[in-house]
């Protein structure tokens, strides 16, 4: 399957899963700074895989799955979970890469440009992490 | 006005991230961006602009290690939600407190290793 967009799943979400995920979002971001000015770098850096998103995605997966199904006049919560752990699988994926993120942070920050360093490691977590996808796709 | 900041921009990294992730297909390689290093580039850009590159590069470091936590918690979930018994908010929620007590001894850990 080649890569796509579908903006069909945006259609049936609600507002207030968005604003969930913006409050979500800005919130560990908040508490992360305030961990990190009280504790230190070390217990806020831990903060930083926090897993902000993936609790919220899912159950917008679930719900998405579960509303289609239930439109064909099927009503099965199953399919929505599938789907959700499928995601999982996904951010399994996207985790490793946010390791590398974290390694290339470390050792390159300091030494170039911190912008250049954050754009840099952000492009390696993409490329780790969609490259694991493409072998996952092409092995199975 | 710095928290301010701290939250807005947080709050619009985390959303564009998952945003791609809600578009993007297959579902799999959506699910990446639920991966996506979105707090860390938010926190780590104000961090160095208010505590420098060596403080920020300490936090990566530590990053590096609560990493591995993610990586756990979203083994525990997929798991979980592959049987269709759990519902996500409860594995999530579950799935926190692996993230928790495998990050608290990542930390206990690196303050082992550098002490």
């Amino acid at each position: 399957m080649i890569p796509s967009l579908d903006f069909s799943g945006l259609r049936q979400a609600h507002w207030y899963q968005f604003a969930a995920r913006f409050l979500i979002g800005g919130a560990v971001t908040l508490c992360t700074g305030l961990i990190a000015k009280h504790w230190g770098a070390l217990v806020g850096g831990l903060f930083l895989s926090f897993p902000a998103i993936f609790g919220a995605t899912a159950t917008l997966i679930e719900r998405s799955e579960t509303e289609k199904k239930k439109k064909a006049g099927i009503s099965c919560r199953a399919r929505g979970r599938k789907a959700a752990a499928l995601d999982a699988a996904g951010a399994l994926l996207g985790g490793w890469g946010m390791l590398c993120f974290a390694l290339a942070v470390w050792l390159a920050l300091g030494r170039y440009p911190p912008a250049l360093t954050l754009t840099l490691a952000g492009i390696l977590w993409l490329i780790v992490s969609a490259s694991l996808w493409w072998v996952r796709r092409h092995r199975a | 006005m710095d928290l301010l900041w701290r939250f807005l921009l947080g709050g619009a990294v985390v959303s564009a991230f998952a945003l791609l992730g809600d578009v993007v297909r297959p579902r799999r390689l959506a699910g990446i961006f639920g991966g996506a290093p979105s707090v860390a580039l938010a926190t780590l850009a104000l961090t160095i602009g208010t505590s420098g590159v060596t403080f920020a590069a300490l936090e990566a470091r530590s990053m590096v290690l609560s990493s591995l936590a993610f990586v756990l918690y979203v083994c525990f979930a997929r798991r979980l939600l592959a049987t269709a018994r759990w519902s996500p908010v409860l594995v999530s929620l579950a799935g926190l407190a692996v993230w928790a007590v495998a990050a608290l001894a990542a930390g206990l850990l690196l303050q082992h290793l550098t002490t």
